[in-house]
């Protein structure tokens, strides 16, 4: 299998915009103006504010700027399906894993229909290049079976994962492997389902914010 | 495969969904059942969408064979290495385990009106000729070159053509590389037979479309298409980029029948088509005039120095900034074209400074088509642009110079092309081409003799007026 041959040329290349300079201290979003380095976004600020979010994500590293170019190549790997692509990331994910330290690893995972119809998962096939021996302690909870909640149910606690190896869990600190940090809710409901398993710390690696 | 039963009954909707395509399962929108049935009834067989031979991957979709073009990946659809192509991924990834559909069912029958062609415009003497020439090669199932001068008129001479073969009850594609020309050619063929469906196929257009009796597609879009079409007619061929070049031609032919004819239609036939066409291998139409009758203006070579050496210091090669500060004065709307956009952007500010509103267009310049428009408006008075606009465009008195014209970019067909701006309405059928170098190149050389051979077999045909 060729993963070196040159993906994307060296002008594209430039187009990726790395995170540098002050950000965020836990999802790793550029800060603007007068927020300096080590403080939390507005986002971060809400999320832990809310007793039912704090404290459960540890920390998000992001590697680049979530900009036109990489909208593209993301929709093109994650949904046209060019899975060659997840190689253009690999020497910085390496990188920055050498700062990273963890006792096990997992991706978030993807619903199995969503994984029959895409043949990949976007999250699994970066830590499967970068060699990494993932656990699967997490799987999608049916959106049939949420669907039965009652309304109030589903608004209050929108549960999407499962945890499968709880005996894994406890006293490991768990780093998450997932392609985009949005809004961080994915990430977040990954990080509190793991917490409330026994792990004892969770945080996460993403390609961009 | 069971035996095909003549009389199992099949859908006429998937039928005409599927007739002469060749998709994947996310392009066909019925239930599997159905496609299941088909399949068992023998009227719709699959394939596997990439194969391989002795080790060697090949795409039977886009035709891919650079094995550096596949990928090999853990794939959880058939729960094994699977190989897909990155060539067409676009489309919707082919893959060893995804398959590829086609109607192997009864053909359609569809009726055309006696009356299909509504157009009823004239033609020239040259156009005639060559017109009847075309509508003869539609009835046979040769390739025919229309090899025809830029502002010749070669849309119109297909009317007749593709009247004749409708009426033959054949189902005809006219196909380009370039978008903005199934743009542009889609609402003139409506309008010429206007009894009929027309289906308009481009990246990005309406993606489910039923049969339809003619087609306007990019031939990229041609790669959804097996043995289709009983006619296909391929306008600009020689635009398509050269190194995706094999994969257009594989289109082309995967989308026709083996018994179709095959209409080249170009003002800048390649090396290869006028060596068959010179000997006898490939019978062609020349149409060496325009339609206005007077002959095509020649590009004269002007020697600038060190172009780039220039730029880069920040100054413009006095020749060219004498040409353009003319045609600002004179007020003749001109275009400058240059090798790369990189050039052309460390020459954007220099020409500002002859007039500030000199704009630049490129490919992935988003105001394209605005600036276009506000050349030809007069709200502008020049355009510094790459290759991008050497086809296609027509804009009244406009002159042109090409900036390095000895760059390797500058090939014989697009200097030919480019010359082929200057002079093409009745009102100013002249105008001046300048190739600014360091340097001649062949094509430039090359670029010229072709020019005043057209010209020269225009007098002798007396398509021109004295
Ligand atoms: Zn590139
Ligand atoms: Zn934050
Ligand atoms: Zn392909
Ligand atoms: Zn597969």
């Amino acid at each position: 299998m060729r993963v070196d041959a040159k993906l994307i040329c060296k002008s594209c290349d430039e187009k990726l915009e790395r995170i540098t300079g002050d950000r965020c201290s836990m999802c790793s979003r550029g800060l603007a103006g007068n927020s300096s380095s080590g403080e939390l976004c507005f986002d971060c600020l809400r999320w832990e504010g809310n007793g039912e979010w704090s404290g459960y994500l540890s920390n998000n590293i992001s590697l680049f700027h979530y900009n036109e170019y990489l909208k593209e190549i993301i929709a093109k790997y994650k949904y046209r399906g060019d899975y060659a692509l997840a190689s253009i990331f690999i020497p910085y994910l390496k990188e920055m894993l050498r700062d990273i330290e963890y006792d096990l690893v997992t991706c978030i995972p993807l619903s199995v229909e969503r994984l029959k119809e895409r043949g990949f998962n976007q999250a699994q096939a970066l830590a499967d290049l970068l060699g990494l021996r993932t656990i699967e302690v997490l799987t999608r909870i049916d959106t049939e079976k949420q669907s039965k909640k009652s309304r109030h149910e589903r608004i209050a606690l929108p549960q999407v994962f499962h945890v499968t190896k709880n005996d894994l869990l406890p006293n490991q600190s768990i780093l998450v492997i997932d392609d985009i940090y949005t809004t961080g809710t994915t990430l977040r409901q990954a990080a509190k389902a793991l917490k409330k398993a026994g792990a004892k710390e969770v945080s996460s690696i993403t390609l961009c914010r | 495969m069971k035996k095909k039963s003549i009389s199992a009954p099949y859908s006429p909707e998937l039928q005409n969904h599927l007739t002469g395509k060749h998709l994947l399962a996310f392009e066909i929108p019925f239930s599997k059942e159905l496609l299941a049935e088909h399949l068992s009834n023998g009227y719709v067989s699959e394939a596997c969408g990439v194969q391989s031979t002795n080790g060697s991957y090949h795409c039977v979709r886009c035709g891919n064979k650079e094995q550096t073009m596949f990928y090999t990946f853990p794939c959880k659809i058939c729960d094994r290495d699977c190989t897909y192509c990155r060539s067409c991924i676009m489309m919707g990834r082919v893959s060893e385990c995804a398959k590829l559909y086609r109607w192997t069912g009864p053909g359609i029958q569809f009726t055309i009106p006696d009356s299909v062609m509504s157009w009823s415009g004239t033609l020239s003497a040259g156009q005639q000729k060559a017109s009847d020439r075309v509508v003869e090669a539609v009835k046979g199932k040769d390739e025919f070159l229309v090899w025809a001068v830029c502002g010749a008129g070669k849309t119109e001479i297909l009317f007749p053509a593709i009247e004749a073969a409708l009426l033959d009850g054949k189902r005809i594609c006219l196909a380009t590389p370039r978008t903005d020309v199934v743009l542009e050619l889609s609402p003139r063929l409506k309008e010429a037979f206007p009894a009929i469906e027309v289906t308009t196929l481009y990246g990005g257009s309406a993606e489910r479309h039923g049969f339809s009796p003619l087609t306007v597609s990019t031939t990229h879009q041609l790669f959804r298409f097996i043995e289709a079409f009983d006619v296909i007619i391929v306008d600009e061929v020689d635009a398509f980029p050269y190194s995706i070049d094999d994969s257009l031609h594989y289109a082309v032919d995967k989308s026709k029948k083996a018994s179709a004819s095959t209409i080249y239609l170009t003002a800048t036939p390649s090396k290869r088509m006028q060596r068959l066409y010179r000997s006898g291998k490939l019978k062609a139409a020349i149409i060496p005039a325009r339609y206005h009758r007077q002959p095509i203006p020649i590009p004269e070579m002007k020697w600038c120095g060190n172009w780039k050496k220039k730029l880069l210091q920040k100054k413009i090669p006095p020749a060219i900034s004498r040409w353009v500060s003319e045609r600002l004065e004179q007020k003749i709307p001109f275009l400058l074209f240059f090798p790369s956009i990189e050039v052309m952007e460390q020459g954007i500010p220099l020409f500002q400074m002859l007039s500030p509103n000199l704009k630049i267009v490129h490919s992935q310049h988003p105001e394209r088509k605005e600036r276009v428009m506000a050349i030809r408006n007069g709200d502008v008075p020049g355009l510094l642009t790459t290759t991008i606009l050497e086809r296609g465009i027509t804009i009244e008195r406009l002159e042109v110079a090409v900036i390095g014209a000895e760059h390797e970019v500058f090939s014989e067909s697009a200097l030919v092309q480019i010359s082929g701006r200057v002079g093409r309405s009745f009102v100013h059928p002249l105008g001046t081409i300048t190739f600014f170098h360091y340097g001649k190149s062949k094509a430039m050389i090359e670029a010229i003799d072709h020019i005043q051979r057209m010209n020269r077999a225009a007098w002798e045909r007396g398509l021109l007026d004295a």
